[in-house]
């Protein structure tokens, strides 16, 4: 009993093959969007490898560049297969190679399908590395004289200001580390010496954040310095002061961007899954059983499996079995008329 | 004598007539272009419209879009009307309309030119209404808390860190105005009050700027106040100070911005009009020759087609004459059907009876 059979008059045929070179060409658009979106994402990514400590993973993008291309072959071909399909002529050339597509067709589905599943997991990885980087980017804010990183500062404050972020975590990050050059302090001055002598590590640490931190949404003109000493500012309280500086971390707000991106990106590809189904199998399979192959205008029977789902999967499991077996006693030839005895079956 | 004058066969008349209907469409989506290209700079005016003085500059994008509707319209019929030009029995129902309908194109084509030219030398008055805008904004940066201006402080800020300037000239503006709001500063501290004292119209004036003047570019951190004061910071050179602060003033930020879009627009539209110009004159070659064809009976003979009927001195010579002659009719000499009073007096009523006579 075949698995979801459908009756085709010569006009279904028609419609059919007709629908199916839309969903083709259609498919070869999407490869295209599939593959400007690869690089746009490759893009994003290497604008802010800086904030990524430059170790950021380029597998996602450089994957969806190649299924774009992969899909945009493949579907054309197959756009191709289906406008030669109505003539029995033109197609009699195709038909050997039909089995050979329609397996490829199902492997680049499964790559579709990890490609989907990677757009979801790297995500975490994103984070991790996000992490990493910001907090070394905020450790090496001050070093404008280093080679390799003078740059860094100004990264860290466009970032701060276009994300709409301060520091890591929270703005508190920038209390732990010293972001101010030694070269712009002065030794000389009391008050910096006693500061730099109180710490551990000899560090200049203040309770201040850099300007990119500053709200202009603020009602009041910015306060970065002095920032947990309500009495250093008139009529200031640091705990109800929501608005001065951006209260959000810079971690999170990259994060949701990109796993934004992501997350899109992945949907779109598992769309591209369900675009590229079985209607070309529908096809091929109505013009095999054609009643009287002389006669293009006989009813003919199309299926998705030539046998039950049951029964299919009872076949291919013993085909592999018997595979297994033969593989002990006798190789080459045999086996490969088994391959292709499953294959034909399905 | 005609200017331009053209022979027209049937056969180049009925390609002429495809040709036209085919630019039409295309003419319509040059107006779709227009409509959006005006929308566009409307959206782009209304994004800073804050920080400029009065709203005068909203003639160019509304022109610029009610032209391009009625490019939509216009062209729309004009290819309807080329359509059927390519047969003579239904070119007679559109001959009535024809003349206005290229008339109207006419107008309508220089009102293109026109939007084309304002785009060009809107710069001046730009200049001036960003001048008086930037300087009523900054001066109510600090009112925060009056309704109406609440905003402006995000705005200036935002303006000044997305087109990376300070001040309207340069950041010395910020030096002239009180910038932080009196509710934030502390009356009791003797500082403060002699700075407010020291001033004549009680201000507190400052030498610091807002934190969205500060350069992102620069390699130490920014420095925002005591700006004139070199002794207070380690090693403030001229270097430091040149990559401090953001150099530009916004007034110049701005008039560049604004400047270059108006010039890409006015371009496309400069484009645009002389594609109606060339649309405009083949409508009027299709109808002056099929007007000619209707004149000489035959629809397969040729015919002439001309953009002028005589040259333009001949024409305008005739139309001053009709004008002169409308002039005239009001005078009773010439008429001969006035009836014009005589000196005596007992000839009127027989000639009373006598008009009398006349109208029974």
């Amino acid at each position: 009993m075949p698995f979801m059979p459908v009756k085709f008059t010569l006009q279904k045929r028609v419609k059919l093959a007709q629908g199916v070179w839309m969903l083709y060409w259609l498919s070869v658009i999407v490869g295209i969007v599939i593959f400007s979106l690869g690089i746009f994402f490759k893009i994003e990514l290497r604008k802010r490898s800086e904030m990524m400590d430059n170790n950021e993973s380029h597998l996602v993008p450089n994957l969806l560049m190649l299924v774009g291309v992969l899909a945009c072959g493949i579907n054309a071909f197959g756009g191709k297969v289906c406008h030669d399909s109505l003539d029995p002529n033109k197609f009699s050339k195709w038909k050997p190679m039909l089995k050979m597509f329609l397996l490829l067709c199902c492997g680049f589905n499964v790559l579709l399908l990890l490609v989907a599943l990677l757009c979801f997991l790297m995500q975490f990885a994103v984070y991790l590395t996000l992490a990493e980087g910001l907090k070394n980017g905020i450790k090496f804010y001050k070093d404008t004289d280093t080679p390799g990183r003078c740059f860094m500062k100004r990264t860290l404050d466009m970032t701060q200001i276009e994300f709409r972020c301060c520091g890591n975590n929270n703005f508190r990050d920038w209390f732990e580390v010293q972001w101010i050059s030694n070269r712009y302090l002065d030794m000389s001055n009391d008050v910096v010496k006693d500061r730099v002598l109180s710490n551990v590590e000899g560090k200049y640490l203040m309770d201040s954040v850099p300007f990119s931190c500053c709200n202009p949404g603020s009602p009041r003109p910015c306060i970065q310095h002095h920032l947990t000493n309500n009495s250093a500012h008139y009529d200031y309280d640091h705990r109800t002061e929501e608005l001065n500086i951006w209260v959000r971390g810079c971690r999170e707000a990259l994060f949701s961007y990109y796993s934004s991106m992501m997350n899109s990106i992945g949907a779109l590809v598992i769309l591209t899954i369900s675009v590229d189904m079985a209607g070309l199998k529908y096809l091929c399979t109505a013009l095999e059983t054609m009643t009287d192959p002389e006669n293009p205008e006989s009813e003919s029977e199309g299926w998705l499996l030539e046998k039950g789902v049951k029964e299919t999967l009872a076949d291919v499991l013993s085909k592999v079995k018997m595979m297994g077996k033969t593989n002990q006693v006798e190789e080459g030839q045999y086996v490969q008329s088994v391959v292709t005895q499953v294959f034909t079956d399905m | 004598m005609a200017v331009g004058r053209v022979t027209f066969s049937k056969a180049e008349r009925e390609k002429l007539a495809e040709v036209l209907w085919l630019l039409n469409w295309i003419s319509v989506v040059t107006g779709v272009i227009l409509f959006s290209l005006g929308l566009f700079l409307k959206v782009e005016i209304q994004k800073w419209a804050e920080v400029m003085s009065e709203y005068g500059t909203f003639y160019v994008p509304h022109m610029l879009i009610t032209t391009g509707l009625a490019a939509c319209c216009i062209n729309y019929l004009g290819g309807q009307i080329c359509l059927d030009c390519a047969d003579t029995n239904k070119f007679l129902r559109w001959k009535l309309v024809m003349m206005p309908y290229i008339i109207c194109t006419f107008f309508f084509t220089s009102c293109v030119l026109a939007g084309a030219l304002m785009c060009y030398s809107i710069r001046s008055q730009l200049e001036e209404s960003l001048f008086l805008g930037l300087r009523n904004a900054m001066r109510y940066y600090k009112d925060t808390d009056t309704p109406g201006r609440c905003y402006l402080k995000r705005t200036v800020d935002m303006l000044q860190i997305q087109f990376q300037c300070c001040g309207n000239t340069g950041y010395r503006d910020w030096f002239q105005i009180q910038w932080i709001s009196s509710r934030y500063l502390d009356m009791t501290n003797s500082a403060v009050v002699d700075r407010l004292r020291s001033n004549v119209e009680g201000k507190y004036l400052m030498d610091g700027v807002p934190f969205s003047c500060c350069s992102t570019f620069s390699p130490r951190p920014c420095i925002q106040q005591h700006l004139n004061n070199r002794t207070a910071r380690l090693h403030y050179d001229q270097e430091s100070q040149q990559q401090n602060l953001w150099r530009r003033g916004c007034r110049q930020a701005l008039l560049d911005h604004y400047t270059g879009i108006m010039e890409s627009i006015g371009l496309t539209v400069l484009l645009i009009w002389l594609f109606e110009l060339l649309v405009l004159t083949g409508v009027r070659y299709l109808q002056t020759a099929m007007e000619n064809v209707l004149l000489l009976g035959d629809p397969d003979l040729e015919s002439y087609g001309w953009i002028l009927e005589n040259s333009l001195a001949e024409m305008a010579r005739s139309n001053f004459n009709i004008i002169k002659n409308l002039g005239k009719c009001y005078q009773v000499d010439d008429d001969p059907n006035i009836n014009v009073p005589t000196a005596a007096a007992e000839h009127e009523v027989p000639s009373q009876a006598t008009r009398i006579q006349c109208s029974s």
